[in-house]
């Protein structure tokens, strides 16, 4: 039997998969937008589907002659993908409200049935560029205000990096899989659109933020910054704005334990911001 | 130097490393990329990067060993110099990314930890989980970032490279800026730089499906040959043989599930209905071991294409009768298994439902990496032996040449890793260098990296020999710009809705068919029938092309527009590829002729040259170097070879 939840959870999905029938046709409700500031519409797409089929496949039969489900001809729809394989971050938006990576959504595990419907929009923190795809620069910004790098002398040769146990790699390996895709911030009640580029430096880092953040304050040489990054972390839009809905860690798809981030560098900033005040630091 | 501007085009592994090279040599760089840079495809690669490691040399490995492994693994086919250099500089890029901070896994004392992979039989790539291209791609992204930070790196990111801008005026002709378009408010302009660095990466989307990425189209490359850069080894594209066949892209499943002891097989009876767990391993065929006994299942890439290629297509021995076949993990401990190759079982999950710890993954070849590309020249280093050393390189023998810096390639001569337009480089794997006919595993993210950090100061020094370009002439750049605006006025004309729609004009449409026909004949097995068939469906499809219909006539974010316009370069490339594989008679790597089944190194130890005039490509060879090692058989240790090979062997010795 299909399950209908509209965010199907694991068990649902593979059970929708066993019985999703092939060659059934799928309803894609879309929102589009012509471009910033311009109006949003709903367009609606029939497309038939055959097992294994993801929604940008489905989004790429429909370009192939994009006619809405009135059958009236519209223009192809626009989308931000890359490696289609859920390593390069591009591709995430809301699927029945939720955001994902659209590359992994397989229809069989959402819609099984013939005449089910999927709703795609555009993530609603980021300011939308034009149908599905949004302008994340903010993300790359936070990166470069927590000075997210090991700052090294230079590119000659000056032998190995420091030594490093397999636990410590494991926990920096999984930190390091963030492909800033955004999940976590859409997800996040205390992230809001911020279109004024000017404001940046005091918005919400965000659950990513604290874990690259984290991440680069786990590396010998990367710990050098770490007084810069816990500073920002201590200000406007750092910690302090976090109200542990824990969201975040929920809809991560690379599973990256966000939480134990915030918590981490919660600790981090109360300890600095106690040595700063007694200037041992 | 203080007007001096470097032009880096895509941000990959090859366009960071060499960004941030050159930024630190203190010129300032503008940076393109049609996608932000952590997101180039680099990100996709999983298994590992390779170079010669303290635990291989006291086995009797050596950096020369590396280099002879990856000369034979590309069938002779590569100019030997510079493959030397790269593999006695590797070593130097592992300690380098493992200071930017790449979680490289640990060994329990904290060492950086080895794993096997194809075409060799000693430990020697270093890796991050299966996701190394990510880690490795983040370090250099990261450090990218803080060039930014203090101004000495300009990031365009969502900009789109239209043609270089080449300044004919002077005694030799001379690469001095690009013309580009913003993808999202389609403003086209041109930029001025005193070098420009290819750095765009593979064409696997001339095939239709491939593991590449969405943006890897080889239209850069192509646009660069239709402005007179020669395009070195069109036909000389890499399937993989282990890859998860979808309706979207192959999703690759790396080399390093074989390294870590995976096992490929079929069940022995044809069309066998049971599950595999119900398969007795004595009735499973595992048919690269049984014929390779000495490297089995790591047999290079080309190698079991054409094993798995045959077994499913010829012989019918797929499992369920269709062309699949098992890449077995399931004997291996869970633990271990996520440890080392976690990353890429969850995308085998993550597709097909399937979880790769119980059941054996299935798996069909696809196009996965391009050996052809820009040619580019070198200055050779100081290695210069009397004659080309003879005969296989034996684990603890004396190597005939050391690890320094400088035996390979000259360090900092300017026509490294540059085009025959000067000014105009060529990095990664949008160059034809290193690889030959063949790329072995784990060697690309190695030959990236290498030509950024190795070659970026080729490229400064080009530049302080040169006048800066911000003081040329403006008419160059318009006349560029110019054609770009055109061409763009072309295609959103075509959009006109009063134009009745054809769907034999439909832009996918041609590109799907265009896949098609390149798959069936330029990939696993070629004859010239079958390339003198796509050759014509590519003038057909060229024709369509030049009355191609765009969907959408928006002014703002016109991806189609984008993808529409590339498509006419693809048919270039492809072109390019079919030709050069319908006039190489012979079998050599990737390429492989049923009706030349033999490799031919008296006609064809050569490079194939394609050039583009009036419309046309045209094919002329140069001669490879071969002055540092003699070219040998290449047969991996095949059963029915090992008598034959050895009398060859033992003739070329005498």
């Amino acid at each position: 039997m299909p399950f209908k939840s509209k965010v199907p959870d694991a068990r649902e999905r593979r059970a929708n998969r066993d019985c999703a029938k092939p060659g059934r046709t799928v309803r894609f409700r879309v929102r589009r937008c012509q471009g910033p500031g311009k109006p949003s519409h709903w367009e609606d797409f029939d497309v038939t589907v055959d097992p294994g089929m993801n929604v940008l496949s489905c989004l790429q039969q429909i370009n192939l002659d994009p006619r809405t489900a009135g059958g009236e001809r519209t223009t192809p729809i626009v989308w931000d993908s890359n490696c289609l394989e859920e390593v390069c971050g591009a591709c995430t938006m809301l699927i029945n409200g939720r955001a994902r990576q659209s590359c992994s959504c397989l229809v069989d595990e959402y819609a099984p049935d013939d005449g089910d419907r999927i709703t795609l929009e555009p993530m609603s923190k980021f300011p939308v560029v034009r149908d599905l795809w949004v302008d994340r620069s903010r993300m790359f910004d936070s990166l470069r205000r927590l000075r997210a790098w090991v700052p090294i002398d230079g590119t000659y040769d000056q032998g190995a990096g420091p030594r490093e146990i397999p636990d410590k790699q494991q926990t920096r390996y999984a930190l390091s899989t963030c492909m800033t895709c955004g999940c976590c911030l859409e997800a996040c009640p205390q992230f809001h659109l911020e279109p004024d580029q000017d404001r940046w430096s005091t918005a919400f880092v965000g659950a990513a933020g604290f874990s690259q953040a984290r991440l680069f304050n786990e590396h010998r040489t990367g710990e050098e910054l770490a007084g810069e990054r816990l500073d920002a972390l201590m200000g406007p839009g750092g910690i302090s704005d976090c109200g542990n809905a824990q969201n975040c860690v929920q809809v991560c798809p690379k599973e990256i334990p966000l939480t134990e981030s915030i918590a981490a560098i919660g600790r981090a900033v109360t300890i600095h911001s106690f040595a700063k005040f007694f200037r041992l630091r | 130097m203080s007007n001096h501007r470097v032009i880096v085009v895509g941000g990959g592994l090859a366009g960071l490393s060499a960004t941030i090279r050159i930024a630190e040599a203190g010129l300032p760089v503008d940076l393109f990329s049609m996608v932000p840079v952590k997101r180039s495809h680099s990100v996709c690669a999983q298994g590992g990067i390779n170079a010669c490691n303290e635990v291989a040399r006291q086995q009797g490995y050596s950096e020369y060993q590396h280099f002879d492994e990856t000369l034979y693994g590309g069938d002779y086919l590569a100019d030997q110099a510079p493959v030397l250099e790269m593999c006695n500089f590797a070593p130097r890029i592992i300690d380098l990314l493992d200071r930017m901070g790449v979680p490289f896994n640990r060994t329990s004392e904290g060492f950086r930890d080895l794993r096997l992979f194809g075409g060799s039989l000693f430990k020697r790539t270093h890796f991050a989980g299966a996701s190394t291209g990510q880690q490795l791609l983040y370090a250099l992204d990261e450090q990218t970032r803080r060039f930014e930070a203090q101004g000495r790196v300009t990031k365009y990111e969502f900009w789109e490279f239209l043609w270089p801008v080449i300044d004919d005026s002077g005694d030799a002709p001379r690469c001095v800026g690009i013309v580009a378009q913003d993808m999202r408010t389609m403003q086209i302009r041109e930029f001025r730089g005193d070098a420009v660095v290819m750095a765009t990466g593979g064409l696997g989307v001339i095939f239709g499906k491939s593991t590449n990425s969405v943006i890897n189209t080889g239209a850069p490359a192509s646009r660069c040959l239709q402005a007179g850069a020669w395009y070195a080894n069109p036909e000389m594209v890499q399937i993989h043989p282990t890859c998860i066949p979808g309706a979207d892209k192959c999703r690759l499943m790396s080399e390093s599930a074989r390294g870590e002891g995976g096992r490929i097989w079929v069940p022995r009876t044809q069309g066998d209905a049971r599950t595999p767990s119900q398969i007795p391993p004595a009735e499973r065929w595992y048919f690269l071991e049984e014929k390779y006994p000495k490297y089995g299942n790591l047999v290079p890439r080309d190698i079991a294409s054409r094993e798995l290629f045959d077994v499913c297509v010829n012989q019918h021995m797929g499992v369920g009768g269709q062309n699949q076949v098992y890449l077995d993990l399931t004997h291996m401990d869970a633990d271990y298994l996520d440890r080392k190759l976690g990353a890429i079982l969850e995308i085998y999950e993550k597709f097909t439902g399937e979880d790769p710890h119980t059941q054996p993954m299935k798996i069909f070849p696809a196009v996965h990496y391009t050996m052809g590309g820009l040619w580019v020249g070198y200055t050779p280093g100081d290695y210069a032996p009397p004659e080309p050393h003879a005969g296989e390189h034996l684990p603890g023998d004396e190597p005939p040449v050391g690890n320094t810096i400088g035996h390979g390639l000259q360090p900092g001569a300017p026509n490294n890793m540059m085009t025959n337009i000067p000014g105009l480089y060529a990095f990664g794997e949008v160059n034809f260098a290193y690889h030959g006919a063949t790329r072995l595993g784990a060697n690309s993210l190695l030959s990236c990296i290498f030509d950024g950090l190795f070659n970026g100061p080729s490229v400064v020094n080009f530049i302080t020999n040169h006048e800066p370009a911000d003081g040329l002439d403006q008419g160059i750049y318009d006349a560029i710009v110019a054609q770009e605006q055109g061409k763009v006025r072309r295609l959103l004309d075509s959009a006109s809705s009063s134009v009745p729609r054809d769907q034999s004009l439909n832009p996918y449409q041609i590109a799907l068919e265009m896949g098609e026909a390149m798959t069936t004949a330029c990939t696993v097995v070629k004859t010239a029938p079958g390339i003198e068939a796509c050759l014509s469906r590519l003038e057909q499809l060229k024709e369509r092309f030049s009355r191609v219909q765009l969907e959408d006539a928006a002014a703002w974010t016109n991806q189609s527009l984008s993808f529409t316009r590339a498509l006419g370069d693809m048919l270039v490339l492809a072109e390019a590829i079919a030709r050069g594989s319908l006039l190489r008679e012979e079998s050599r790597g990737s390429h492989f002729r049923k009706d030349f089944p033999d490799r031919d190194d008296e006609r064809f130890l050569k490079t194939t040259i394609a050039g583009y005039e009036d419309g046309q490509v045209r094919i002329t060879y140069r001669d490879v170097d071969t002055r540092l090692v003699k070219p040998r058989p290449r047969t991996y240790g095949r059963t029915e070879d090992a008598a034959t090979e050895k009398k060859t062997e033992s003739a070329a010795t005498t």
